[in-house]
């Protein structure tokens, strides 16, 4: 898109107080040229730093002053070496003056550019700005400020300024700063945009928006509220993840002598008839479409189905209010649309604002349905919600969730808490510890919101891009582990939980818990492998040992008959190994049988016959087993032996009957006087 | 494989939830509705919609009715059968009395729902009395039993597949809670045991017996009679088990209507409080878009489905790829290449867990705070002993203080930094509207968040605000389209709605296709009613003055230099062609598509489509 190429001048402080979070300078600098080079390759971009020892810019070589600022890089088209430049910031030696840094930025997009671009061209600016600008020669130097900043907005620039504060400005003077905060104040007014402060060098990794998205939107049109009353509203989405890049497939076919090899993978479809009579490959013209309905697959041509097919009418309905507490906040769906009157319609703005600052006085929500386009084959339900606008500037908007249908509820009904055991429900003093951690642990102290999404980088992402950099540069790296500042997304903060030591101690005195023995601990971290491993593209990539599934059991030994064929019995993976499992427990049996083995010389035999009726029941197999016992009876007949029946029957180890399993033909009396029959033959 | 081409390139980032809870042939539901067709429950009745009465039956069977229809959109492969007993006919396989198994042609006893089971079944009841009749089973002095007829049929039914792969479950609905109360002593002690026998077995085997009362206000269904053993409930669990005998039939068939599904875990986690301190939660998808299954491929011969062969073919050789192939990304000027192992890695950033990082104030979490469908969480005692004490805790006073906790969850193809809302149980008339635990929402990071709002205006004035009197006439107007008791999803989704609708008809070979209410149309005939009108026109003068007109909208008048200057060309351009003469002779087809968009523009008709479209479009504008 070259009409939205961007130009862009990074100022960057180095100054000595700065050396602190000029790491994550370097960090935030490089992510945005890198996704730049991926995603908007033709934009523009020039770095300036100040702070400096030296001087090198044209102002200071023209006339005159403008000293300790150097351009490290004119401004270009994005390239690799930009990386390289801004992954070494110099470190400067004396403290710069940020206003000479914006103008020596805006003579250079002005030199360069005349007034075309407007709207394109940007400065962005991280300093600290806690130490005071030179005065200017005539005037205030509010006044020089207000000229700048209308030379900027005039020229079609916007200056975006993220200052660093909290624990690095602790001993600065707070005069300085609030002067200097209200000279920034003034731009931001002027050219529409934000300054924004920074507290943690995490936020500053998340502060400057490094990959710009064009808004587009969603829908123009009316927000109908009745047929009466209409508003011109357009439509944007306030929400969108940012994906991780999808990245193509290589091939590595081509020899490494073809210089030209694009290392393109294409991927094929080809459609053939499942019942593998003709091989041949069905052209496209012979396919048709099939949806499911429960078992049958209905088959609809494109044109039958145009026809009946559920077609709304484009448009934004309002289908009434409602109080918000009848919206509970998670039932909202999808990533967040936001609702703007139509720009430059003053009446439309004035009909939001107006909606918009009844409904926060009513604690009003409104339910729409909104149809986007003409042609879309669905609606959408969701709710309005007011958003008051804090700025001047900027009118007042709605923003809009996605609410679900009644098809996307599951009501599942889950135990109340009140219902459990006494065991299970907390003390006071259990109480108080939970309250005190919920209350100590706090991540927005006096207004001073830690981990703010707005200012939180995607810790993967960034990941990403670090490591595709270091790739670059040496194609074998390692992937890189996440550095100190990410962390800080994923860990508890150490400061907050070193505070809050005594919070901690409580809780660990007052709570006790214990992995349940019963559940045999290396199976269940199996399991828990195996879930967080099967998502995984491309499968294994796990190299630790504990991956392994358990030893599969393929035959039943003499150590541990039972457990053996429970394990054969429960590989789900062939139907063969239950009647495998099934064949092989019966002859260990008879085996047993025939040569029992010491003391208790049936015991052994007995508990697997325990283990094998319980299997043939689940299994609902009833044939061996009962198979087995006439062999058993007729074995002990034969060889006299009394002990073994009144052992299997003591343990009601006796037929399967038909109420057991379907298929087996023997009656529950049958069953029960199996081996009370034999009892009258005496030994022969 | 149902492979449609534009499924295989869908992210892998997409929601990994979703293909746990959309459902797959590895973990279905076996399920039996056992419905007590005595004469009790046709005779005891029910005050339903509309003043009319309605029978326990017609309950029970419009829930099954209800659920069936769910189920084919959503859970196709559970299969069901329905059986009924105090029956007059008998219909199983045991050949016992009293015990109709219904069923339809080309259907197995339990199978998956099709088409015309849900067909024939919706119009059941009129053929009921004729076909299978009603009689009570148990009477005195005869050793009939049909409520142990219809367990052991019900649990031959179930004897397909293995408890391993599939959940069986047994579904009874009855308003009868003494089946044996007509009994003398010996018989009644005798009938009693070998029922609660028949039962246990059935348990034993791994079927869940389900009991699901029915009960008007006036008559409580007594669980404790007999039903508490057969289903096996003691102390604490008879407690929980709340008959259901609510005021309103509509809560009733709520209440069965939740009963009927079975909770489904879509994974186990571990929550990390502090060090050492780690508990285990399961968490379920409450809600998740259902959306139309997908397409199968059928070949217009036969209608026999095909199987979609995907492969991939390395662009230089043409040489067919047999091992997964590496990835890349171009940049700098070269390729960037990885393994799958290197981007799994990437993401793999504390695997499994649930970190807590923090509370903060619940008016921090902001309504554009959202990404995708929350998923619930719930303690689960039964691998970590203690986690449900430390959740419920930490559940009170997050409510207490009104805090929500920030935490990071790696979720291994998505990690991400989650809200855990705490949301207290709230119950309406006996019926759970919302369980209690906490519900995660997954936050955006700074790069998702977008600042759309700020791109406007361009002009130097402050954005215009609404005064004190224009903020009462809209309030006047909210007022009068305000909805007391809406629930966030009492809408069907009238598109699949409509979707399912074509499918049912074809699938039955039927020749119209049943109209769909759209229930999400808005309320023409309540927004015209005069109060609501007079307020919307209060309103609307209050802002847009006296002198309002749709067409001369302000954002007409402000159309841009360029495009005006654009649609004068336009016009000039149109003029350059005799068009009717054109369209007489039939010559249009000479032209261009770009010389006959130009007559489109000019009268402000769509310029989209084909060129034949453009014609016709054309000459039914010049009324040809």
């Amino acid at each position: 898109m070259a009409r939205n190429k961007e130009k862009l001048v990074l100022l960057l402080d180095v100054g000595p107080s700065m050396h602190g979070v000029l790491s994550e300078v370097e960090k935030l600098c490089s992510m945005l040229v890198e996704k730049k080079l991926i995603f908007s390759k033709y934009d523009e971009l020039g770095v300036v730093v100040f702070g400096t020892e030296e001087s090198n810019n044209d102002l200071t070589t023209e006339v005159g002053g403008y000293q300790n600022i150097t351009v490290l890089q004119d401004i270009k088209v994005v390239d690799g070496d930009l990386v390289d430049t801004l992954q070494k910031l110099p470190r400067g030696t004396v403290d710069g003056d940020f206003l000479d840094a914006i103008v020596v930025g805006m003579d250079m997009l002005i030199k360069k550019y005349k007034d075309l671009h407007k709207g394109k061209k940007r400065l962005c600016l991280i300093t600290n700005a806690i130490h005071p600008i030179k005065d200017p020669f005539e005037g205030s130097k509010e006044d020089q400020v207000m000229t700048i900043a209308e030379q900027m907005a005039a020229q079609g620039m916007k200056i975006e300024s993220i200052v660093v504060r909290g624990r690095f400005s602790r001993d600065a003077n707070k005069g300085v700063m609030d002067e200097n905060d209200h000279l920034l104040s003034i731009f931001s007014k002027k050219t529409r945009t934000r300054t924004v402060y920074v507290d943690t060098p995490t936020s500053l990794l998340g502060a400057l928006k490094t990959r710009r998205v064009t808004p587009v939107t969603v829908f123009r049109g009316h927000l109908e509220l009745s047929p009466q009353m209409k508003i011109k509203v357009w439509v944007y989405k306030k929400t969108q993840e940012e994906k991780f890049p999808t990245l193509k497939k290589y091939s590595e076919k081509a020899p490494a002598s073809n210089k030209l090899a694009t290392h393109q993978v294409k991927i094929s479809y080809e459609y053939k008839s499942v019942d593998g009579s003709s091989n041949s490959v069905i052209p496209p013209e012979q396919r048709i479409k099939g949806y499911r309905y429960g078992p049958q697959v209905v088959p609809i041509s494109t044109a039958e189905w145009d026809a009946v097919k559920f077609k709304p009418e484009k448009g934004i309905k309002v289908l009434g209010f409602t109080d918000a507490s009848n919206v509970k906040r998670h039932c909202y769906m999808k990533d967040v649309y936001l609702f703007i009157a139509e720009p430059g319609n003053t009446r439309a703005t004035l009909a939001v604002s107006a909606i918009a600052r009844a409904m926060k006085e009513m604690n009003a929500v409104a339910i729409l349905r909104c149809v986007w386009r003409q042609g879309q084959q669905n609606v959408v339900v969701g709710v309005l919600t007011p958003n008051i606008s804090q700025n001047d500037k900027i009118p007042d908007s709605f923003y809009f969730n996605v609410l679900p249908f009644a098809e996307d509820v599951r009501e599942y009904q889950f135990p109340s808490f009140n219902s459990f055991p006494a065991s299970w429900q907390p003390n006071d003093q259990q109480q108080k510890a939970a309250d005190e951690l919920v209350q100590m642990l706090d991540l927005a102290p006096s207004g001073k919101e830690a981990l703010l999404p707005e200012f939180t980088p995607n810790p993967v992402l960034e990941r990403f891009y670090r490591h595709l950099e270091l790739k670059a540069k040496q194609p074998d790296a390692a992937v890189p582990p996440l550095d100190e500042t990410l962390k800080k997304i994923i860990e508890p903060d150490l400061e907050l939980v070193a505070e809050n030591k005594s919070v901690f101690d409580a809780l660990h005195r007052h709570f006790e818990l214990k992995q349940n023995p019963k559940l045999k601990k290396s199976s269940r971290q199996w399991y828990q492998e195996k879930q967080s491993g099967s998502n995984v593209s491309g499968g294994q990539a796990v190299n630790s040992i504990e991956n392994q599934p358990p030893v599969k059991i393929e035959k039943i030994g003499d150590l541990t008959p039972v457990q053996d064929f429970e394990a054969m019995m429960s590989q789900r993976d062939n139907p063969e190994w239950v009647e495998k499992a099934i064949k092989e427990l019966r002859e260990k049996i008879l085996a047993l049988l025939i040569h029992p083995d010491g003391e208790d010389k049936y015991q052994k035999a007995v508990e697997c016959v325990a283990a094998l009726r319980k299997g043939c029941i689940i299994e609902q197999e009833p044939g061996p087993y009962n198979d087995l016992m006439h062999r058993i009876r007729q074995y002990c007949e034969e060889k006299g032996i009394k002990s073994l029946p009144q052992l299997l029957a003591s343990r009601d180890l006796t037929l399967i009957s038909k109420s057991e399993a379907e298929d087996s033909n023997v009656t529950t009396e049958e069953a029960r006087s199996f081996f009370v029959k034999m009892e009258p033959k005496p030994d022969v | 494989m149902d492979l449609d081409p534009e499924d295989v390139f869908k992210d892998e980032e997409d929601d990994p939830d979703n293909e746990f809870f959309q459902q797959s042939e590895s973990s279905k539901e076996y399920v039996v509705y056992l419905v007590d067709a005595s004469p009790k429950m046709f005779n005891t009745t029910c005050p339903g919609n509309d003043q009319k009465d309605e029978t326990h039956f017609h309950t029970s069977v419009s829930c099954i009715a209800g659920s069936l229809k769910t189920q084919i959109i959503s859970r196709s492969y559970d299969e069901v059968a329905i059986c009924f007993f105090n029956t007059r006919e008998k219909k199983n396989l045991q050949d016992l009395n009293g015990v109709f198994v219904f069923n339809v042609a080309e259907r197995e006893h339990l199978d998956r729902p099709t088409a015309r089971l849900i067909k024939e079944f919706d119009c059941i009841e009129e053929s009921f009395m004729r076909e299978i009749g009603s009689q009570y089973g148990i009477v005195p002095g005869s050793r009939e039993n049909s409520l142990y007829n219809a367990l052991w049929v019900a649990q031959a039914l179930l004897r397909k597949g293995s408890i391993k792969t599939a959940d069986k479950r047994i579904l009874l609905f009855t308003n009868e809670d003494d089946p044996f109360g007509s009994l003398q002593d010996a018989a009644k002690k005798d009938m009693t045991r070998t029922t609660l026998q028949r039962a246990k077995d059935a348990q034993d085997l791994g079927i869940s017996i389900e009991l699901l009362p029915l009960s008007r206000p006036d008559s409580e269904f007594n669980v404790s009679t007999f039903y508490a053993d057969l289903i096996g409930l003691d102390g604490e669990d008879l407690a929980q088990f709340m008959p259901s005998a609510s005021q309103k039939l509509e809560d009733m068939k709520d209440q069965l209507r939740k009963r009927m599904f079975t909770k489904r875990v879509v994974r186990r986690i571990e929550f990390h409080i502090a060090n050492g301190l780690s508990i285990a939660l399961n968490t379920y998808a409450l809600i998740r878009p259902t959306v139309p299954g997908a397409i199968t491929w059928l070949d217009s011969v036969t209608n026999h489905p095909l199987k979609t062969e995907r492969s991939l073919i390395c662009e230089d050789t043409g040489a067919l790829i047999q091992e997964p192939p590496k990835l890349f990304q171009p940049y700098r000027n070269e390729n960037v290449k990885f393994l799958p192992e290197e981007i799994a890695e990437i993401k793999r950033i504390s695997p499994g867990k649930l970190r807590l990082l923090g509370f903060k104030p619940l008016s921090c979490l902001k309504d554009y705070y959202n990404l995708r469908p929350s998923t619930f969480v719930y303690p689960n005692d039964q691998e970590v002993v203690g986690s449900t004490c430390i959740f419920i805790a930490l559940h009170r006073s997050m409510l207490k203080h009104k805090r929500f906790a920030v935490a990071y969850y790696g979720a291994s193809s998505h990690p991400q930094l989650v809200a855990l809302v705490a949301q207290d149980e709230i119950t309406s008339a006996g019926a759970q509207m919302e369980p209690p635990g906490m519900h995660m929402i997954y936050l955006p990071y700074s790069d998702d968040i977008r600042d759309d709002e700020e791109i406007f205006p361009d002009t130097e004035e402050d954005a215009p605000r609404a005064d004190e009197d224009q903020i009462q006439k809209a309030a006047a107007l909210i007022k009068r389209i305000y909805v007391k008791d809406f629930s966030a999803f009492q809408f069907a989704n009238p598109a699949l709605q409509r979707h399912y609708a074509v499918l049912q008809a074809l699938a039955l070979a039927e020749d119209d296709i049943p109209e769909t209410i759209d229930e999400t149309a808005p309320d023409e005939e309540g927004l015209t009613r005069p109060a609501v009108v007079k307020a919307a026109e209060a309103f609307k003068l209050s802002v847009y003055g006296d002198s309002y007109d749709e067409e001369s909208d302000m954002g007409k008048e402000k159309m841009s230099e360029a495009s005006r200057k654009r649609k004068a060309i336009a016009e000039n351009a149109a003029k350059d062609y005799d068009w009717g003469n054109l369209a007489d002779k039939g010559q249009l087809k000479n032209l261009t598509v770009g010389d006959l968009k130009v007559y489109l523009n000019a009268h402000n008709l769509p310029v989209s489509g084909k060129k034949e479209a453009l014609i016709s479009r054309i000459l039914t504008h010049m009324g040809k």
